[in-house]
């Protein structure tokens, strides 16, 4: 096939233009309308983004995170809480008990778990790199300690997010953390439980990712209610 | 309206191709993934007729654009923000397309650094031949789709089937659409076309078990487990890319579902198939084009899922792909770049805004156009795709109204393109064509009129004397016109001229 390939770019190179166009300057457009906000109005700009997406939004601290899921898991009878095991919330959950739901970090790859993930586990909890507010969007990374699957096979995805995290638009999140010097495997954009409107235009929720998507967010300036 | 409970058996039975299918697909417990019926373009016109008389159809489509057009503007309620936006997704798109060729080697070889296999294909036969490799060297017996328009474009349901393979389309609306052995009538919402009555009837006729109901919600869940079983145990994952950006080696990857991510994510090999425009050079350039792409093309401000994939599965990963391929599909699109003002063709991110806003398509639906892409953006780029000896009425579809070329996100000038088009089909054959099939629609009669009117409106003089000639001898006006008059009165000119009448008056 390496016949198709030079066959493919040598009919490119003998009709493309002899110089490139100029580099598109993407800050003419996203400086003059970046929004000087506080803190406070960027977390109320994404929550009500993402809860127009039909994701949940609770507020929690530091300390009692891991209480406030376990009051959540209760309430929606969770038995089983999927999590990854090495990191820095996955040890705060380590270390708690949840009366009523079986907390299981993730163990192996997953082959040796597949079936459980599709058929046992009824909600998987991660972290997330930050958000959006321009549109109320999570952004997660997954990792070696947080697979993929984490955030998209179980009916429930519980994600844990840092309110100071929160960037006010995809460009800035992109060029703040310098992206383009190194993505992993795979990075994701999340806006809400899995939908479709495949059906007349009918919007309905929970097509083949969660149905549940909640958003814990810890906010340690406060007062955003 | 019956709302039996049909098992598969009926199912094989009503289903007239069910026969020749390879028994390994009727297994799979769904309805069989029927070869997609080949519809040559010189049925056009027969097809059109038949879709504006369909009064369901027309409703259904009616109905669909409104709402996406309604959709679309609530998006972008800021006129400088939507002009300014447009302006640096076209300059993103153009900047990418002018440097193409490097663009192509660069993220080839930042996919090969992350592990990423790359296929280059020049037609669909060769991408078809590429991706049945792959399926053999790893046994595959089932491949779950996530929706991919060139997959679509190269017939792949059709070519696995025929090597045994199960390619099971796994969004929803493709999946009615397969199950129903049509073609999507459209790019972002395959089953538009189909009202909810008529899904819950193929439901309850094509999926095992499963009893009549006409519940959205309910069919959405019909749907979710039936596919469910599928990305557990399907061998590969098939998906399309939106995006492919060179300097990281990333393909990124837009949905709602969850279904792409499954695709990409669950199954041990995941292919990904594209077309080779469809590059930008930085990581950022997907910012502004993934913001205008959703907003265009359903008037949401994000999708659910925006999936970028840098690479299969790498040790101490615990899920993923162990093997990720990308196929570079060409199969005309370098013909369009050959040619300076056809190669805006290639700007296109498939949002469908042309589609909905399109006064043709709004009432002879997808199906119609008997192509893979439907609607303005399908008439300039299947010519290219598909030679314009089966394609070069395509053109001629259009009222040239210009709203396409309004709403193109990325300001494809597709109402100029049509005109260029027309030429291209419809001028007398030249040696050193620009594309396959220059000159297929070439009449030379049509010709002769043409040049002769041209002659006429061109020089003051000749149009003075077959005015003065017209007007004495209208008498002689034939009572058929052509086309003109199978739905109107016959054109015949006035007794006087207006030249006449301006003298009298003077």
């Amino acid at each position: 096939m390496s016949a198709t390939r030079d066959r493919i770019l040598a009919r490119l190179r003998a009709s493309r233009p002899a110089q490139p166009l100029a580099l598109p300057v993407l800050d003419a457009h996203y400086t003059p309308r970046a929004r000087n906000e506080t803190v406070a109005e960027r977390v109320a700009r994404f929550r009500a983004g993402i809860e127009s997406f039909h994701a949940e939004v609770h507020l929690a601290s530091e300390g009692d995170w891991p209480a406030l899921l376990a009051g959540l898991c209760a309430n929606k009878g969770v038995q089983s809480l999927l999590y990854g095991a090495d990191t820095p919330a996955g040890r705060r959950l380590d270390a708690s008990a949840f009366a009523g739901t079986t907390l299981r970090p993730w163990a192996g790859e997953i082959e040796g778990l597949k079936a459980d993930l599709f058929h046992r586990v009824d909600a998987g909890f991660t972290q997330t790199l930050g958000a959006i507010a321009e549109t109320g969007t999570l952004i997660v990374w997954p990792s070696e300690a947080e697979p993929r699957t984490l955030s998209l096979v179980p009916p429930i995805h519980f994600a844990l997010l840092d309110a100071r995290a929160i960037h006010p638009t995809f460009f800035d999140a992109m060029r703040a953390g310098n992206w383009a010097a190194g993505l992993p495997t795979n990075a994701l954009l999340i806006s809400g439980p899995s939908k479709t409107a495949d059906i007349q235009q009918t919007l309905a929720y929970g097509a083949h990712g969660p149905k549940e998507l909640v958003v814990i967010m810890i906010n340690t300036e406060g007062d955003v209610q | 309206m019956s709302a039996t409970h049909a098992t598969a058996a009926t199912n094989s039975a009503g289903n007239p191709s069910a026969g020749s299918a390879p028994s390994g697909n009727r297994a799979s417990g769904r309805g069989d993934a029927r070869p997609i019926a080949f519809v040559s373009a010189q049925a056009l016109r027969e097809r059109m007729h038949e879709a504006v008389n369909d009064p369901h159809l027309r409703k259904s489509f009616r109905g669909a654009m409104d709402f996406l057009m309604a959709k679309r503007a609530a998006q972008f309620p800021d006129e400088s923000e939507l002009d300014s936006l447009r302006t640096l997704s076209e300059g993103i798109r153009q900047y990418s397309l002018s440097k193409l060729p490097d663009l192509l080697e660069q993220l080839e070889a930042n996919l090969t650094r992350n592990g990423v296999q790359v296929h280059w294909a020049a037609d669909a036969d060769e991408a078809n031949a590429i991706m049945l490799g792959i399926a053999r060297r790893h046994a595959a017996k089932t491949i779950v789709k996530g929706k991919s328009m060139v997959s679509e474009e190269i017939e792949f349901n059709h070519a696995m089937q025929a090597a045994g393979i199960d390619a099971l389309e796994s969004d929803m609306g493709e999946y009615i659409v397969q199950l129903a052995g049509e073609k999507p009538s459209h790019i972002i919402m395959p089953a538009i076309h189909k009202t909810r009555e008529q899904i819950a009837r193929l439901f309850a006729e094509n999926v095992p078990g499963v009893a009549y109901t006409d519940n959205v919600d309910a069919l959405i869940q019909i749907g979710r487990q039936v596919l469910r079983e599928k990305f557990e145990q399907a061998d590969i994952g098939l998906s399309g890319v939106n995006f492919a950006v060179a300097e990281t080696g990333t393909l990124c990857l837009v949905e709602n579902e969850g279904n792409g991510r499954m695709c990409t994510t669950v199954p041990r090999v995941h292919m990904a198939i594209t077309g080779i425009e469809k590059i930008v050079e930085k990581l950022e350039h997907v910012a502004p084009l993934f913001s205008i792409l959703t907003r265009s093309a359903t008037g949401q401000a994000i999708s659910t899922y925006f999936n970028m994939i840098s690479g299969p599965r790498k040790p101490g990963e615990k899920d993923g792909p162990e093997e990720v391929h990308l196929i570079l599909l060409d199969n005309g699109r370098s013909q369009a770049y050959a040619d300076e003002q056809l190669r805006k063709t290639l700007q296109c991110i498939r949002c469908g805004a042309c589609m909905n806003h399109c006064p043709v398509y709004t009432r002879i639906g997808g199906l119609a156009y008997g192509t893979t892409y439907p609607g303005p953006i399908g008439k300039i780029v299947s010519p290219h795709m598909m030679g314009l000896e089966q394609t070069h009425l395509l053109p001629t579809v259009s009222t040239l109204c210009g709203a396409c070329g309004e709403v193109c996100p990325v300001r494809i000038p597709i109402p100029e393109l049509l005109v260029r088009l027309r030429g291209e089909a419809q001028s007398k054959p030249h040696d050193n064509p620009v594309m396959v099939g220059q000159g297929a629609g070439y009449s030379p009669l049509v010709s002769f009129v043409w040049r002769t009117w041209a002659r006429i409106y061109a020089s003051p003089g000749n149009y003075r004397i077959f005015s003065w000639l017209a007007s004495r001898f209208r008498a002689l006006t034939p009572s058929r016109q052509s086309g003109w008059t199978a739905a109107r009165t016959p054109l015949t000119p006035a007794p006087r001229r207006l030249r006449d009448m301006v003298r009298d008056r003077q």
